[in-house]
């Protein structure tokens, strides 16, 4: 620990020399990951979106990273090891390091931090994520459009309003081309395990599903799909390569629009605390490549895509009806921010019981 | 393969089928630690062993494109964490607990390290079983003829576990180590050589089961991959009471209960999904209470030394 802060030091130093400016001149952003750097998916995205600041601010901008740091207690600890080291600003990458990332950024008020996925922020605590759910909707209408059988299934984690939010804009697209689609939804109750998400595709498929959707992390549901012949969705990175044949569109996260922006404003020292949920219009949502469907079906959906950039389609406008009957959003509203958030329930037509 | 539309038959050959492969790792794993506990060693890193395992299995299959390597390198690899733990624990005399649950953080570690540059990376499809005329018999065709290979190597290896521990002179000194090392050590057996044998043919097993993940269940490499399997396998070896025949048995009923659960959140009957996950674990530990109430039948099959270090007093 001593040699590295040492090694810092003398980087710091060097670099002082050669620009002969003020070291503001040069900062250094960090990233805490929870799963391994190469992940395939989630970690892997942010990963990439690292790499690019690196390179989009030549020599201004060190990065460094702490991977596979669990959500808890722990990564208080990765988390104050990367301030005292000399990160001028630290992007906590996952839900669970909301609670230390809070209680880091109160220790270190110089230090500028940014949590992904969550709901708390401070003076020096800022909040970013992405409007997922204007991908899913356009995947909706692509099953919708290619499932032989009116019946997809749909491979969830955790029953969070992320997830939730994810479902219902899927079935509102679905219904938007088909308005007697049918989900079967399966919740596997872990973001990762290769094994189960291949026998959860596998129950599904066995159970008539013909197109397989999932908010879990391992390409394993695109494999088992490409080898029964049939389509499937990718998460959080390209997955085509698992399912050259199968693989319909990824959902890809692409979080370097907002980390170039972010850091920027650091080296300006304009940094506020701000909350952020971006979607496709702002190039961090990004459903492609868009592969093995016709010309028409492609269409619709680089329409879908468009109209959403442009503001002039909104996934959650009423009318919206919940699975009980009630309303959910009314005629000609648009359910506000506050409202996905905290999403817990159904639109109609969807058969599973959403667990409370 | 097109898929039909579910009717009641395709859906239960699917079930079967997809059961018989969730048992296949675990059923793997678990056989190779049953001959290493009978043996007196109780090695907590069958889940490191895995992971090293799939690693191994999946950069040699990719790096060469043949399965058959693969299956070889994790066997290799398999050997050689089991060695390491063999090593110490078995001639430096060390905690086996510890040294076990070291070798289980020491291998998800190691695989990450190995595995680096091939995340991201499709692996090879391997065929599976098709014989004319029996693989497409309704029902049972694809699940008694139809299978991967793995599946049936599993089976064999059970039963030839079995056979090896029961009705050889081998399996015979693996029993009499586990159960009075003291008095084997006195018979002129060697209690070390025996146990370094039984632990180091854990990790070819474990390397199996941990290959049987990479190259077959899910064709790819991803970290941690193994997902806590080799527990699985651990709990299994007690719930068997240590006898290859129901440990088949276990393997078939947790996969069933994993499986089954998958299929009823499907069909939507409503149960929480969070219960239904629990549910293979909950099995698991009520067979293990009803197994332990027999404690005539335990003891008979418990390896008295199990866990218990051997120094021989010269």
């Amino acid at each position: 620990m001593r040699k590295y802060v040492v090694a810092l030091g003398a980087v710091a130093l060097v670099a002082g020399m050669v620009s002969g400016a003020e070291a503001a001149d040069k900062i250094k952003a960090c990233f805490v990951y929870t799963g391994p750097h190469n992940d395939g998916g989630w970690s892997q995205q942010h990963d990439m979106a690292r790499l690019e600041v690196e390179k989009h601010f030549a020599g201004k901008v060190e990065t460094a990273y702490v991977e596979n740091v669990p959500e808890g207690p722990d990564a208080e600890r990765a988390i104050e090891r990367f301030a005292r080291s000399g990160c001028n600003v630290i992007f906590t990458t996952s839900f669970g390091f909301m609670d230390p990332t809070i209680k880091v950024a109160k220790k270190f008020p110089d230090v500028k931090f940014e949590h992904d996925a969550g709901y708390k922020t401070a003076d020096n605590v800022s909040i970013y994520n992405m409007r997922w759910y204007e991908g899913r909707y356009v995947q909706g209408q692509i099953a919708a459009k290619m499932s032989k059988t009116g019946v997809a299934g749909y491979i969830v984690s955790f029953p969070i309003p992320e997830v939730v939010m994810g479902i219902d804009a899927f079935m509102l697209g679905a219904q938007s081309v088909n308005p007697d689609f049918k989900i079967k939804v399966v919740w596997v109750n872990t973001w990762f395990d290769p094994g189960k998400e291949a026998d959860a595709a596998k129950a599904l498929i066995d159970q008539g599903a013909d197109i397989i959707v999932q908010h879990t992390d391992s390409p394993a549901a695109m494999q088992i799909a490409e080898e029964r012949g049939l389509h499937a969705f990718g998460q959080s990175a390209d997955m085509s390569k698992f399912g050259p044949k199968a693989h319909l569109a990824s959902l890809v996260d692409n979080w370097t629009p907002y980390y170039i922006e972010r850091v920027q404003a650091v080296l300006d020292g304009t940094w506020k605390s701000t909350d952020t949920w971006d979607g496709m219009k702002e190039g961090l949502v990004v459903l492609g490549p868009l592969t093995n469907m016709p010309d028409d079906v492609k269409a619709l959906a680089e329409d879908s895509i468009a109209k959403i950039k442009a503001g002039e389609l909104q996934v959650f406008k009423g009318p919206i009806t919940k699975q009980d009957g009630s309303v959910g959003v009314a005629d000609g509203a648009v359910a506000d921010d506050k409202t996905l958030l905290g999403l817990n329930w159904y639109v109609k037509g969807i058969d599973d019981k959403l667990p409370q | 393969m097109q898929q039909r539309p579910g009717d009641v038959m395709t859906m239960l050959e699917g079930i079967l089928l997809t059961i018989v492969t969730a048992a296949t790792p675990l059923l793997f794993a678990a056989i190779g630690e049953l001959v290493a506990e009978r043996s007196g060693v109780l090695n907590l890193g069958v889940e490191g062993m895995m992971a090293v395992g799939a690693v191994c299995g999946f950069a040699a299959a990719s790096t060469t494109g043949q399965p058959i390597l693969g299956v070889l390198a994790a066997i290799i690899a398999g050997m050689l964490a089991a060695s390491l733990f063999g090593i110490v624990a078995l001639f430096f005399v060390a905690n086996q607990n510890a040294t076990g649950v070291a070798l289980t953080l020491f291998g998800l570690g190691l695989s990450g390290l190995i595995g680096d540059s091939f995340v991201g990376t499709p692996g090879i499809p391997i065929p599976k079983v098709n014989i004319p005329v029996l693989s497409d018999l309704p029902v049972v065709g694809r699940l008694i003829f139809g299978e991967d290979p793995f599946v049936y190597l599993a089976v064999a290896l059970a039963l030839a576990t079995w056979w090896f521990l029961f009705k050889t002179r081998g399996g015979l000194i693996i029993r009499a180590v586990g159960d009075n090392a003291h008095s084997a050590h006195a018979l002129g057996f060697s209690v070390l050589k025996t146990r370094f044998l039984a632990v180091l043919f854990g990790g070819a097993c474990a390397g199996l089961g941990g290959a049987y993940l990479s190259l077959v269940y899910t064709p790819q490499w991803t970290q941690a991959m193994t997902a806590g399997r080799g527990w699985i396998a651990l709990a299994l070896v007690v719930f068997a009471s240590w006898l290859p025949g129901r440990l088949v048995v276990g393997a078939v009923l947790f996969g069933a209960v994993s499986i089954l659960q998958l299929h009823a959140q499907a069909i939507g009957i409503g149960i929480p999904s969070q219960f239904l996950s629990m549910l293979p674990y909950i099995v698991t530990v009520v067979a293990l209470v009803v197994i332990s109430r027999n404690r005539a039948l335990l003891s008979v099959n418990t390896p008295a030394c199990l866990g218990r270090p051997f120094v021989a007093d010269s």
